[in-house]
C-alpha cells in the first residue's frame, strides 16, 4: 500500500485541508470498526505512540495492531498565523504534528511574487526538511496533494514553489494539484495576476490538475439546500418532490466528523465537496473492489500529451434517497446526473466540446454491467477524439462513501477547459495592457518584468494546444494507413 | 503430471482463484451426481489433485491441497483478498510463501510492467515457481493466467513468459489472456494489448484468448445474469478452463487410452509456430436452475458446436446457420487449423465426430483424419449431463485482433500516450515492431 501527503498552502488550502481530514477520519471510522491500524489509513495517517516527547512512529506491520494515536501525513503552510492557529485548538488538533507547521506572520499580501519570490526563497531550507521528514515516514511514498487556491498571494505563490520543491527533490512521487479558481466577481483585484503567473508552474511541474471554481460549488451547495433544509431537526428523511431524501447524506455534510454543527463555518459546506472529491479519487487505491485504479493509472490514462493535464471533474449522487426500490434508476440517474453541468465542480460545458479521455471511478455496489449499460447510453451525447473513440477508463471499488450506497466521481480531460482558461487571460489582460498593480510585483526582488510575459505566453500555448484539439471535433485528421505486410 | 499456474496482475489473480475452487469442487462432486463407479471417481479424484494442488504439508497445521501457483501483483490488495478467501472455503489454500507483490502497481504501463518491474521482480519470482516445479513428480507445463489491458499482467506477464522460456526451455508455456471489452476498460488498452501480445508470440507456446465481451453476452443471454460483475465473468472462464484442463482420455495415435497430457494437446493444436491463437468454445452454458431440466443428445450438441466453429460464434444462440463449408460462394466460412474436442458427460460410446474431420474445414495441407483430437470423460462435469468443449486454432479471434490493431494504430498516428511509454525505457521502434508482428499473424491467419 503506498501512502500520499496532503501539502495544504494558504487560507483556503488550509480550510479546505481542514475539512479533509475531518472526512477522512469520519470515512475510516465507518469501515475500520475494531480500531485497527490497516493499510487503508496508513495511506494517509500514521500511528504513533505519543508518550514521548517526538511522537514514535508504529508501522503497520501485520495490520492488526491496535490505532494508539494518528497522526495526519499532511504539511501545513501559511505566511499568517490566523488560519493554521484555528485549526490548532479546534477538535483536529490532534492529528497535526507542531513540526509540520509553518508559519510567518505577515501574509502575502495577495501578491504571487512575495509568496514565490520571497517568502520561497526565505523557506526552502525549512519546506525542505518538513517533506523530508513527512516522506520519511512513508514506506512508499507515491503521490503529493498540494492544495491551494489560485487567487492569493501565499497559496499560489508559495503553494507553486512548494511544486517546484518537490519536482526537483523528488522527481518520482506524483504531484496532484487541487487549485481553486477565482470566479469572476472575485474581491480580490490582482487575483487574475496571481492565477495566470501560478498557472506556468502548473502546467510545467504538476502531473495533474483538478482545477475547481468557487461558482461552481456556490450552485451546487445552493442546489442541495433546496432539497434538503438546512436546519437539522432530527429527522432520519425528508420528504420531497423528488422523492425521500435520507438526511445527513449530503456531500457538503459532514455529520458524524469532529467538527459541530454550530461551529460549521461559511465555506464548509464547499470545502467538504471538494474533501469528498480527494476521498472518491484515493478510494480505489485504498480499498478493495473488482477493479483497482491506482493514482499513477490515473495519470496514465487521462493525460495523452504532457502539457495537456487539467481535468474537470464531478460527483454524483449530491445525496442519498431513502426508497430502496428505486435502486436500478438510480443508479442509471446518478450516471446521467455526473454528466450534467449542475454536479461539475468546474463552470464549463464538456458536452459541446471534445473529450480526450474520461475516468468512471464508482463506489459501492455496482458492477461491470451497470457501468457498460450506462456508458453505452451515454456515449451518445459526448464527443469524443477520433483516436480515442472508446476512451473510457473505469473503477470500480466495493466500499461507498459514508451515508451512501454508491456514488461515481468523474474526471474528464476535456477541451472545454480552454474556455475557463480564455476567460482568465481576458481579465489579465484588462489590467496588463494598463500595467495596473504591477509595481508591486517586480519590487520583489527576483521578479521580472519577462516573468509576466512567460506565464502569459505559457498560458496563451495551453489554450492553443486545447484548441488545436478541438479542431479536430469537425475534421479529424486521416489516420496513417495501416503497414501492409507481404504474403 | 502437474501443471503450474501463474497468477499476473488483478485479473490473473481473480481468475486464478475461481480456478482453483473449480477443480476443488469437481474433484469433490458427490459419486452420486458424477455417475461413474466409485473406483473410477477416486482415480479421477486424484488425478486431478496431483495435477494442480500439493497433498505433502508443509507444516502440521496445514492438511488441505495447496496449489501449484505462484501469484504475482505490483500491489498487495488483490493477493491478499483471494488468499483469504481460499482459506475460509477450508478446502484448499495457496501454499505459504509463493506470492510476491510490490507496494506500487504498474499503472496501467506496459513499459513500467516490462522494462521497469519485469526485471526487479525477475528474481525472486523465478526462485518461487523454480521451488513450485521441484515439487512436482512429473511437470507437464505452464499455465499463464494474465489480462491484456493493464500493466501488470500484460507487462510483467510478457516478461516472465520470456524468463519462463529461458529457464525452462522445453516446457509447454500456456499463456491464458483475457481480452477487454470493446467499449474500454482502460484507455490505454490497445496499446497494452498489442505490446503484450507481440512479446507473448515469440516465448509462449499457445495464446488462448478469452474475450470479455463475448464472456457478457454468454453471462446475459444463456445464463440470464442480471447484474454481471467480474465474478460471474471469471466463472465462465474458469468453466471453460476446466473443461479443457480436467482429465479427460483419448484414443488418438495408439489404441492405449491416454490421459489429456497437457503437451501433447498443445503440440496437436498448434502445430506451426506462425499460428498460436486458441480460443474455446463451449456448448451448452446455462443457468445452474435450468441444468436439471434440460436433456440433449450428442448428436444435437454436436451439429451445434459444429456451427459455432464454422460461423465462428462464441456461444450457442444467434448461430448463422447460413455457414456452409467449401460453398465458394456465400460467406466464407471459418478455416480451422487443428481442433481439440473434449466430451464429458453419459452415453459416450458410438458417438460420430467425423463431421469435425471435415477436410474442408483445414487447409490442404493437413493431413487427412488429422485435424480433430478427441477426449472422451465419462464423468459428469459442472452438473451437465452431457458437455462438450472445442478447443480451436482456427480465425475465431482474427476480427478482435485486427480491430484492436487498428485502433492502437489510429492513436499510434497521433502519438497520443507514447511520451508515458518512452519514459519507460520503451521507444517507437518496439512499437512499431509490435505492429508488424501482429499485422503478420492476421495475414497468415487470414490466407489460412
Amino acid at each position: 500500500m503506498t501512502q500520499s501527503i496532503v501539502v495544504q498552502v494558504g487560507q483556503c488550502g488550509n480550510q479546505i485541508g481542514c475539512q479533509f481530514w475531518d472526512l477522512a477520519l469520519r470515512e475510516h471510522a465507518a469501515v475500520n470498526k475494531n480500531g485497527v491500524y490497516d493499510e487503508p489509513i496508513s495511506s494517509f495517517f500514521r500511528n504513533v505512540d505519543s508518550r514521548y516527547n517526538d511522537p514514535v512512529d508504529i508501522p503497520v506491520g501485520t495490520g492488526k495492531g491496535k490505532i494508539k494515536s494518528l497522526k495526519a501525513r499532511a504539511i501545513l503552510v501559511d505566511m499568517e498565523e490566523g488560519v493554521v492557529s484555528e485549526m490548532m485548538k479546534g477538535p483536529l488538533r490532534e492529528v497535526f504534528d507542531f513540526k509540520q507547521l509553518i508559519t510567518d506572520v505577515s501574509g502575502s499580501g495577495n501578491n504571487w511574487a512575495v509568496g514565490h519570490k520571497m517568502y520561497g526563497v526565505q523557506y526552502h531550507d525549512q519546506l525542505s526538511e518538513v517533506v523530508r521528514r513527512s516522506a520519511e515516514f512513508c514506506d512508499c511514498l507515491q503521490c503529493f496533494f498540494i492544495l491551494h487556491s489560485m487567487g492569493g498571494g501565499t497559496g499560489s505563490g508559495l503553494g507553486t514553489y512548494v511544486l517546484n520543491l518537490l519536482e526537483e527533490e523528488y522527481p518520482d512521487v506524483y504531484r496532484f494539484v487541487t487549485a481553486v479558481y477565482p470566479s469572476a466577481e472575485d474581491d480580490v483585484i490582482t487575483s487574475p495576476y496571481n492565477s495566470v503567473l501560478a498557472m506556468r508552474e502548473l502546467t510545467e511541474r504538476a502531473d495533474c490538475i483538478l482545477p475547481v471554481e468557487n461558482q461552481a460549488l456556490v450552485d451546487i451547495v445552493n442546489k442541495i439546500s433546496e432539497a434538503i433544509p438546512s436546519l437539522k431537526t432530527g429527522k432520519r428523511t425528508y420528504n420531497t418532490v423528488s422523492g425521500d431524501i435520507k438526511a445527513n447524506t449530503a456531500i457538503t455534510g459532514s455529520d458524524g466528523g469532529l467538527v459541530k454543527p454550530k461551529d460549521e463555518k461559511p465555506f464548509d459546506s464547499m470545502n467538504n465537496i471538494v474533501a469528498n472529491l480527494l476521498l472518491n479519487m484515493t478510494s480505489s487505491a485504498r480499498f478493495e473492489g473488482s477493479l483497482n485504479v491506482d493514482l499513477n493509472e490515473i495519470t496514465m490514462n487521462l493525460v495523452p500529451f504532457p502539457r495537456l493535464h487539467y481535468l474537470v471533474s464531478s460527483q454524483s449522487p449530491l445525496y442519498a434517497t431513502a426508497d430502496v426500490n428505486l435502486l436500478p434508476r438510480q443508479l442509471d440517474q446518478m450516471f446521467s446526473d455526473a454528466f450534467s453541468k449542475d454536479h461539475q465542480l468546474m463552470k464549463t460545458d464538456p458536452k459541446h466540446s471534445l473529450y480526450l479521455a474520461c475516468a468512471l471511478m464508482v463506489r459501492g455496489d455496482v458492477e461491470i454491467s451497470d457501468v457498460r449499460r450506462n456508458i453505452e447510453r451515454l456515449k451518445g451525447s459526448l464527443r469524443f477524439i477520433h483516436w480515442n473513440q472508446e476512451g473510457w477508463k473505469t473503477g470500480l471499488c466495493s466500499v461507498p462513501p459514508v451515508g451512501q450506497p454508491h456514488s461515481l466521481l468523474t474526471l474528464a480531460n476535456n477541451t472545454c477547459v480552454q474556455y475557463s482558461f480564455i476567460d482568465l487571460r481576458d481579465r489579465f489582460l484588462k489590467l496588463y495592457k494598463r500595467k495596473a498593480h504591477i509595481h508591486h510585483y517586480t519590487h520583489i526582488t527576483g521578479m521580472e518584468a519577462e516573468d509576466f510575459s512567460m506565464s502569459l505566453e505559457s498560458l496563451n500555448s495551453i489554450i492553443q494546444e486545447y484548441a488545436d484539439l478541438e479542431k479536430q471535433m469537425n475534421n479529424p485528421s486521416p489516420p496513417e494507413p495501416r503497414l501492409q505486410v507481404l504474403t | 503430471m502437474s501443471i503450474i499456474t501463474l497468477q499476473l496482475g488483478q485479473c490473473g489473480n481473480q481468475i486464478g482463484g475461481e480456478l482453483f475452487t473449480t477443480f476443488i469442487k469437481d474433484a469433490h462432486a458427490k459419486p452420486s451426481n458424477v455417475q461413474v463407479s466409485a473406483n473410477r471417481n477416486e482415480q479421477y479424484t486424484e488425478e486431478v489433485i496431483s495435477k494442480f494442488f500439493t497433498t505433502e504439508s508443509q507444516s502440521d497445521k496445514f492438511d488441505v491441497p495447496q496449489a501449484r501457483a505462484v501469484l504475482v501483483d505490483m500491489e498487495p490488495k488483490v493477493i491478499a483478498q483471494i488468499c483469504t478467501e481460499a482459506k475460509r472455503t477450508g478446502k484448499w489454500m495457496y501454499p505459504e510463501k509463493q506470492q510476491f507483490s510490490q507496494k506500487r502497481g504498474s499503472g496501467n504501463n506496459w513499459a513500467h510492467g516490462f522494462c521497469v518491474h519485469g526485471p526487479r521482480v525477475k528474481e525472486k519470482v523465478m526462485n518461487m515457481i523454480q521451488q513450485e516445479a521441484e515439487k512436482c513428480d512429473n511437470l507437464g507445463g505452464f499455465l499463464s493466467l494474465t489480462s491484456l489491458a493493464g500493466g501488470t499482467g500484460s507487462g510483467v506477464g510478457a516478461y516472465v513468459t520470456q524468463c519462463l522460456r529461458d529457464e525452462f526451455p522445453n516446457s509447454f508455456i500456456l499463456n491464458q489472456v483475457v481480452w477487454p471489452y470493446h467499449t474500454g476498460e482502460v484507455i490505454v488498452q490497445n496499446y497494452n494489448a498489442i505490446l503484450t501480445l507481440s512479446h507473448l508470440y515469440q516465448s509462449a507456446d499457445a495464446v488462448l484468448v478469452m474475450e470479455n465481451d463475448h464472456l457478457h453476452r454468454i453471462c446475459t443471454q444463456l445464463l440470464n445474469i442480471k447484474k454481471i460483475g467480474f465474478k460471474d465473468i471469471n466463472n465462465v472462464i474458469c468453466h471453460k478452463l476446466a473443461s479443457f484442463l480436467l482429465p479427460a482420455v483419448t484414443q488418438k495415435y495408439t489404441d492405449h487410452r491416454r490421459s489429456n497430457a497437457f503437451g501433447e494437446v498443445l503440440e496437436h493444436l498448434v502445430s506451426h509456430p506462425d499460428y498460436k491463437l486458441l480460443t474455446i468454445k463451449n456448448i451448452p452454458q446455462m443457468s445452474d436452475t435450468s441444468k436439471q431440466f434440460c436433456t440433449y443428445q450428442w448428436h444435437g450438441l454436436l451439429k451445434h458446436l459444429r456451427q459455432m466453429l464454422i460461423a465462428d460464434a462464441s456461444m450457442e444462440e444467434g448461430i448463422d446457420w447460413q455457414v456452409h463449408l467449401g460453398d465458394g460462394s456465400g460467406i466464407k466460412h471459418n478455416q480451422s487449423l487443428a481442433n481439440a474436442l473434449f466430451l464429458r458427460g453419459k452415453d459416450l460410446d458410438g458417438i460420430d465426430v467425423s463431421s469435425f474431420s471435415d477436410p474442408k474445414l483445414y487447409p490442404s495441407w493437413i493431413l487427412p483424419n488429422t485435424g480433430v483430437a478427441v477426449y472422451k470423460q465419462p464423468r459428469i462435469f459442472n452438473d451437465y449431463e452431457k458437455s462438450a468443449a472445442l478447443v480451436t486454432n482456427s480465425r475465431s479471434p482474427i476480427g478482435s485482433l485486427n480491430h484492436m490493431i487498428g485502433k492502437a494504430w489510429n492513436m499510434f498516428s497521433s502519438r497520443a500516450y507514447v511520451y508515458q511509454y518512452e519514459k519507460h525505457g520503451l521507444t517507437e521502434e518496439d512499437f512499431l515492431d509490435s505492429f508488424v508482428t501482429l499485422e503478420q499473424v492476421v495475414a497468415n491467419y487470414n490466407t489460412l
